[in-house]
């Protein structure tokens, strides 16, 4: 079966690039460290942040409306999409209305969330995704494993293989800024030609009815401002209150993304260009399921950093593909079970629930805290596995009686023998790269017993 | 002052020497310490594998060993934190909620309560300090590298006031060694991978132990030293703060 525990051994085979990833993302940690300290409010900035988003869940309806209001009064045309499905057919039918066949696409976690990709692909769409990183796996086709760097887990060699292939550039070359050269060459021509360009949206704000969006590259305006329709597709949480509150998500953003003060671009979008249609797509899929969940709702607060991934000693060592969905790391692994709790049942257990990404997230999400929490309902929901749920309740048993405690420990220290219900074979996976401490003549309760009184 | 000892049930079956460094440093400080005969464990493990649900009898137990005591003290800041976190009671709620206003982890109990500020012990060794997660981003026993804010180690601190003892620098100085409970068979590859990079950060930096308040995480980390038939011991910061 394929889930995290699989995908992540397997990626363990090669200790080498696990070294290598770890320390990569490692670094954009501290970059981030730095950019951190560099603000002596940022804890306030944080608690700041998390409140607006707080007041924004709360008022979603009427925001969502006033969003609406305000946006069809700049002309940009608005679409409502219930789920995935919806989504992908509005803008399909964007498409063949305008006879289009070929489109550009900047990065949007919401259209990998969807499959759009993969919907168009089928309809016979052609596209091209222009961010570099997105560009890089749409080649290798492959999912991206890292929401803000897509291809993290490639190295240049294999980037420069990939050119090669699909691009031309001579074998071996994996220098990159040659590479990044050539992309651009290859980019331009799309550019250039195609006529409609979707755009993801990491703000809209209700207040003003524009949105925001935030690229290092410039692709997404490169493509918005050179196609006759510009799609932007978003899920309803990426909604704030006013225009004065982007300043507060602005200065989060980039420091906790990457460690840059601010992306080098951040667009505003608030009305369609001369002769230009703008339409917006606005996502539900799951979002107000989550929104009623009480322990969970807080997620919805996500502004797509990063941050927690970086963070996370575990993703540094498994890769975002182990997370099997669009969106990895430990803020994947609140969200997806939401969408399909059978399917992601093994994320919430990907953790040591050592709450780091709790720690560096700029909206405060208690994710560690939710991670636990999900444990406790998928477990409910029937989602474990019988082997593991009969051996709980022996451990339960056991614990819950010190008598039955006493003689088991006597009887050969049950601790360890008590938990490997997960494997098939008959080996207890702690010895596999671990040696069990030496089992002491006696334990405390008996040497306390013996010793005082 | 009356202070209740627990002992989480792999300190009692594997590291009895903890527990017994951990009763001698509170009765030195003057603590009377009772130590309930039918204790067992916190029902972490099961509550953290999603069974929370299956330790209610555990929860009950705990609440009739410990209600008497002034103050609970574990040399565990998971176990203690557990407590805190999750014990309930639907029997004696009120019990409950007291307890988990008492308990306390060791090195915070003394730096808080015993308002520690010497130590006559001697250890003339190089010494890591591994921070364990859920004493030190949950109990907050030392502050945590991600936050814009004043650094503090309380275990440091007390690890500080031995005499010869050398407190090293880590590459990082609090990254999670991925024991994590039951993940750390549960998800082996990474909970491995993860210990031997922390080990390797203090071999790196030349440690001739490693310490923590937390046995659970230097017992997988002692599991890989082993492994690699290192020299380099493990010891709860109770056996060092013991050498006197
Ligand atoms: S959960 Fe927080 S840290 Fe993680 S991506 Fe979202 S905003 Fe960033």
């Amino acid at each position: 079966m394929v889930n995290h525990v699989s995908l992540s051994e397997t990626f363990n085979k090669d200790e080498e690039r696990v070294n290598w990833h770890d320390e990569t993302l490692w670094w954009i940690r501290q970059k981030r460290d730095k950019a951190a300290w560099q603000i002596p409010e940022w804890e306030e900035l944080r608690e700041m942040a998390s409140q607006i988003k707080m007041n924004t869940l709360s008022n979603l309806h009427d925001y969502l409306l006033q969003f609406e209001k305000n946006a069809l009064a700049n002309g940009i045309v608005v679409h409502w999409a219930a789920d995935a499905d919806e989504h992908n057919k509005i803008v399909y039918d964007i498409l063949t209305k305008n006879k289009v066949e070929r489109i550009v696409k900047s990065k949007s976690m919401l259209t990998e969330e969807c499959h759009l990709n993969h919907f168009l692909a089928e309809k016979g769409i052609d596209v091209i995704d222009t961010d570099l990183g997105e560009r890089i796996v749409q080649l290798a086709d492959e999912a991206p494993s890292h929401i803000v760097l897509p291809c993290i887990h490639k190295k240049k060699e294999e980037i420069g293989e990939l050119f090669h292939r699909f691009l031309g550039t001579p074998e071996g070359n994996a220098d990159p800024q040659f590479l990044t050269a050539a992309a651009r060459i290859h980019l331009r021509e799309k550019f250039m030609t195609r006529r409609v360009a979707i755009t993801g949206v990491n703000f809209a704000i209700a207040e003003t009815g524009e949105f925001v969006i935030c690229t290092n590259e410039g692709n997404a305006d490169m493509g918005a401002h050179l196609s006759d329709i510009h799609i932007a597709c978003m899920g309803i949480e990426k909604l704030i209150p006013q225009r004065t509150h982007l300043s507060v998500f602005l200065r989060l953003l980039a420091r906790s993304a990457t460690g840059q003060p601010v992306t080098t671009y951040s667009s505003h979008f608030s009305k369609p260009l001369a002769g230009q249609e703008l339409h917006i797509v606005l996502v539900d899929n799951g979002r107000t399921r989550q929104l009623g969940r009480p322990d969970f709702r807080n997620s919805l607060k996500c502004i797509r950093c990063g941050a927690c991934m970086n963070t996370c000693p575990v993703y540094r060592r498994s890769g975002g593909h182990s997370y099997h969905n669009a969106i990895s790391g430990p803020i994947g692994a609140i969200l997806a079970p939401n969408l399909d709790m059978k399917e992601y049942a093994d994320l919430p257990f990907a953790s040591t629930l050592c709450g780091s990404c709790s720690n560096v997230c700029p909206v405060k999400i208690d994710i560690h805290q939710q991670l636990y929490k999900w444990r406790q309902v998928l477990t409910k929901e029937g989602h474990s596995p019988a082997a593991k749920t009969a051996a709980m309740k022996v451990m339960a048993g056991t614990l819950s009686r010190p008598g039955l405690y006493r003689f088991a420990g006597k009887a050969g220290r049950w601790f360890m023998r008590n938990i490997p219900w997960l494997t098939n074979n008959r080996l207890n996976p702690w010895y596999k790269q671990r040696e069990m401490p030496a089992p002491p003549k006696e334990s405390f309760g008996e040497w306390f017993k013996k010793m005082r009184k | 002052m009356n202070v209740g000892l627990f002992i989480p049930c792999y300190v009692d079956q594997f590291y009895p020497g903890v527990a017994i460094a951990t009763l001698q440093l509170l009765e030195k400080y003057g603590c009377k310490v009772g130590y309930p005969a039918g204790q067992t464990c916190c029902g972490q493990p099961m509550a953290n594998s999603g069974y929370e649900h299956l330790a209610d009898s555990c929860n009950t137990l705990f609440v009739k060993n410990f209600a008497e005591f002034d103050y609970i003290v574990c040399p565990s800041g998971s176990c203690t934190l557990h407590i805190k976190e999750h014990l309930h009671d639907n029997a004696s709620p009120a019990e409950a909620k007291s307890i988990r206003s008492r308990i306390y982890e060791l090195s915070e109990f003394m730096t808080d309560i015993l308002k520690v500020e010497s130590i006559s012990s001697r250890f003339p060794y190089k010494v890591g300090l591994h921070q364990s997660c859920h004493g030190q981003r949950g109990l907050y026993i030392s502050q945590m590298s991600e936050l814009v804010a004043e650094p503090f180690s309380k275990p440091g601190k007390l690890l500080q006031m031995v005499e010869g003892l050398e407190l090293v620098s880590l590459g990082r100085s609090d990254e999670c060694c991925g024991f994590g409970g039951t993940f750390c068979v549960a998800e082996e590859a990474v909970s491995v991978k993860m210990g031997k990079d922390r080990v390797d950060d203090h071999l790196k930096n030349k440690v001739d132990v490693i310490t923590g308040a937390d046995m659970s995480c230097l017992m997988h980390m002692e599991g890989i030293l082993k492994r690699q038939k290192s020299n380099v011991r493990v010891m709860h910061i109770a056996e060092i703060l013991t050498q006197w």
